[in-house]
């Protein structure tokens, strides 16, 4: 698997960036970087990673498993993802989240059919001071009111016109 | 030494050393904090949160398993708070766990049901739906029930450090977290089933033991694993005489937490239907039941007017076994064509050493060793045990492991200096390593079969040049390889690598001679794809199966396997150790027994022919065997030390050979085990 000629450049640089034999801590900004460039984290992405990282296949696995930010199928263009974690959960991201889906008509890992939005509800984003927590491609928002969701939304929407 | 710390736990005034955990300083002072995920020898995790303490001056209850102490550290491991917390944490890893104890593999042995018998709450608030996901079956041997996990990481851990596979690791988050293999759907690796002994809970389970029985309806035995030649301790569970599985829960044997798949799960050749029951006699070309008695007085007769005899012993019999033998040959056939199938030059090694002492490595030295220099062999397919301790000797004190082979190895992943070589050139590429092995502060070196006759004395002379303490371990290949040799079951040696007063025939000397009369084989297969030079000659075999060999023979004897005797057997590095019988035998007899009754029928003399009485004499005679009785007694392994005095052989080198067994072969032994052969899929072969 090859990437573009400026994304090689960075891979490289990364892999060296690391104390010898660490060449496993450039898998997470490799998996970014490449997803960012292909839309998703194929299996062929798992295992090129893994090839240039020296690890094993499940260990890259493991990871795309983990982060919220990394995902195995298309996203549409604005990747909208819903804490609903304990903290979030205690002051209305449950709520948020469902409005949210009734807003967009879609649900959980599902893309409108114009390819705009998607929707996740995710697991804790670190940001539990600003509770609840909402992120969209790779902004955060904090204290999220469903007032502030619908206008959020209703700017993109409009900007993309 | 650093000075030792002081701390208090639970009022008690504990010393430890710098960088003790906390748990173990706890332990050392025989008190128990409970844990999980803490598992002694792997990385810390500090996952599971069971062993919450209290420490004073902390505002937060701290991670025992993963907190030093430090002077003046005031510990309470048993607080109202702690002991809430236990609660706690119990309460949250039930939430999703199947409560079906009752049928689980686990219960009665389960870590999770023992903490909260001791610590738990006894009642749930959960009353959500529990999420559930169905058991997954990742190879013949090893299956996975997601609910039950609790997410410790022991079986990642004891997999990826431990045996450096890496078949394991966690996939997803939060509560769909769940163990996965490295194929997606199943795995490819060892199938040493380390990760199912060291599961807390019943969520990794055993293909073959799984739903057999409740732990509590076995008796447990602790034997010495009939393959290989590490000597590995494996604990069989019997029902009713029957072995329903393997395993090394109590780590009590020198293999510690290790048992490859070998000794956990292929000892379902016991219950092969292919094992022989009855003594059988060749009748017009065709081999018929007959008596015992028949059988014994034929055997008898035949031997008694046997004018040129040969007989080959077993690298799995036990000590006594080969001893009581070779003295049967000696002394009560009068010959000296005795040989057993050599898999590793020991005798030359003995005789090079001769005049040193302490020269001779154990399995426990590959642990505590600086350096190790491996020649010829890969550890991880033919001694996995060998390779376990180097692995965990690096982990743990960063030794230094350096290689000579003719291709890649798992030590590769750690190894300081791995060197190339067409096999049989291997110690051409000594010199290559020489300023570096020069720079260790001890050395062992572990040598296959390609380094044999003028080329161990090569090898001996070039650890001497060293300077520095040099070990060494010369590889063999079956439980009792190293036994049948140190008993003198030899062509050139009598027991205790005295030089034979008349050399006889080797095995292959044997195989072409034209003019034997009779051709006693006890526990080998020396005629797989070859055919005896005397066609004349009366063969008498001793086997559990109908090998190539018994199907030529003119009567066969069933005998028993080492996990239904007594006695001891010596492993590769000269461990002496204990065989505990797990189950009795219906038609077949020990081949000691066997023996003794020959003996008896031609009214021969040769001593008492019970285990301990000849172990006795062994102990007795045999030079380096004078091994502490108690330690071998208790179950522990006591080294011979055969070292000392020249052994002057003329054994040709090239009739040494090892089997180069991988993880899924044993010998004759292992084509009679289905469950082995079952999971030949996964990637066998030497270096590779």
């Amino acid at each position: 698997m090859t990437f573009s000629p400026a994304l090689e450049q960075r891979f490289e640089k990364m892999l060296k960036a690391y104390p010898e034999g660490k060449t496993r801590s450039a898998v997470v900004p490799m998996l970014i970087y490449a997803q960012d460039e292909t839309g998703a984290v194929t299996e062929e992405l798992i295992q090129e990673v893994a090839k240039r990282c020296g690890v094993s296949r499940l260990q890259v696995d493991e990871v795309v498993g983990y982060y919220s930010m990394l995902h195995r199928k298309p996203q549409g263009k604005y990747h909208v993802q819903i804490c609903t974690n304990i903290s979030c959960m205690l002051v209305g991201g449950t709520e948020l989240y469902e409005h949210c889906s009734k807003k967009l008509g879609i649900g959980h890992k599902q893309t409108e059919p114009t390819g705009l939005f998607s929707l996740e509800e995710v697991e804790c984003m670190g940001a539990c001071s600003w509770a609840p927590t909402v992120t969209v491609n790779y902004d955060y928002y904090h204290n999220v009111t469903p007032e502030m969701l619908d206008q959020l939304l209703e700017d993109i929407r409009k900007a993309n016109r | 030494m650093a000075d030792l710390i002081n701390l208090t736990i639970d009022g008690r005034a504990v010393q430890a050393a710098p960088g003790t955990l906390v748990i173990e300083a706890a332990k050392k002072a025989g008190i128990e904090i409970p844990a999980f995920c803490y598992y002694e020898g792997l990385s810390l995790q500090g996952a599971c949160r069971m062993c919450l303490v209290e420490v004073e001056k902390f505002p937060k209850l701290q991670v025992g398993c993963t907190l030093p102490v430090a002077e003046g550290m005031v510990v309470h491991t048993d607080s109202p708070t702690v002991q809430q917390a236990r609660k706690g944490t119990l309460e949250f890893l039930l939430t999703n766990h199947p409560l079906d104890c009752p049928v689980c593999d686990k219960g009665g042995e389960c870590e999770l049901q023992d903490m909260v018998f001791r610590y738990g709450v006894g009642e749930s608030r959960y009353i959500e739906t529990k999420h559930h996901v169905d058991e997954k079956q990742w190879s013949p041997v090893v299956y996975f029930d997601a609910p039950r996990c609790i997410l410790c990481y022991r079986c990642v851990r004891v997999c990826g450090e431990g045996m450096g596979v890496n078949a394991l690791g966690i996939v997803n988050r939060g509560v769909l977290a769940e163990i996965g293999p490295n194929e997606g759907d199943h795995l490819e690796c060892d199938e040493c089933g380390n990760c199912i002994d060291i599961c807390p809970v019943g969520a990794l389970t055993s293909g073959i033991y799984r739903y057999q029985t409740r732990p509590w309806e076995m008796n447990h035995v602790g034997t010495i694993c009939t393959h290989c030649s590490g000597g590995c301790k494996t604990t069989l569970g019997v029902r009713n005489d029957q072995v329903i599985r393997g395993n090394n829960r109590d780590r009590s044997g020198i293999n510690g937490e290790f048992l490859c798949l070998k000794g956990r799960y292929a000892f379902d050749f016991l219950e092969s239907e292919e094992r022989l029951q009855t003594p059988m006699k060749r009748v017009d070309g065709k081999l018929e039941p007959i008596s015992w008695a028949e059988a014994l007085e034929l055997a008898a007769s035949k031997l008694k007017d046997a004018k040129n005899p040969g007989v080959i012993g077993s690298t799995r019999t036990t000590n006594e076994e080969s001893y009581y033998l070779q003295k049967f040959a000696r002394q009560g056939l009068k010959t000296s064509n005795i040989d057993h199938i050599r898999t590793g030059d020991v005798t030359t090694l003995i005789d090079a050493l001769s005049g040193k002492t302490d020269a001779l490595a154990t399995i426990g030295d590959l642990y505590t060793t600086k350096a190790a220099l491996i020649i010829g062999a890969d550890l991880a397919q033919q001694q996995p045990f060998m390779a376990y301790q180097l692995r965990a000797n690096w982990r743990h004190h960063q030794s230094h492991t350096y290689t000579i082979t003719p291709g890649p190895v798992r030590e590769d992943q750690y190894s300081v200096g791995a060197v190339r070589c067409d096999a049989g050139k291997e110690l051409d590429q000594l010199e290559s390593l020489r300023d570096k092995l020069k720079a260790e502060a001890s050395l062992v070196i572990i040598y296959g079969d390609c380094v044999k006759g003028d080329g161990v004395r090569k090898l001996v002379a070039f650890g001497d040049s060293l300077g520095i303490p040099v070990k060494y371990i010369p590889l063999v290949d079956y439980t009792n390889s190293r036994g049948a040799l140190d008993m003198g079951v030899a062509s050139d040696l009598e027991p205790g690598y005295k030089p034979a007063a008349k050399t006889g025939l080797s095995v292959a000397q044997m195989i072409a001679a034209k003019d034997l009369d009779v051709l006693w084989v006890v526990g080998e297969d020396p005629l797989r794809g070859k055919d005896l030079g005397s066609t004349s000659a009366f063969v008498i075999v001793q086997d559990m199966f109908l090998t190539e060999t018994a199907q030529k023979a003119d009567l066969v004897l069933p005998s028993a396997s080492n996990y239904e005797k007594t006695g001891t057997v010596t492993n590769v590095t000269g461990e002496v150790q204990k065989l505990k019988r797990a189950a009795k035998t219906m038609g077949a007899k020990a081949d000691l027994e066997i023996m003794g009754l020959i003996a008896k029928e031609m009214g021969l003399n040769l001593g008492i022919w019970t285990p301990d009485k000849v172990f006795d004499e062994i102990r007795k005679t045999v030079k380096g065997y004078n091994v502490p009785l108690p330690v071998v007694a208790s179950g522990g392994a006591a080294q011979s030390q055969p070292v000392n005095g020249r052994v002057p052989s003329n054994y040709n080198p090239a009739e040494i050979d090892s089997d180069d067994n991988t993880l899924f072969t044993s010998g004759t032994l292992g084509r009679y085990s289905k469950i082995m052969n079952s999971v030949m899929e996964a990637p066998g072969g030497l270096y590779k």
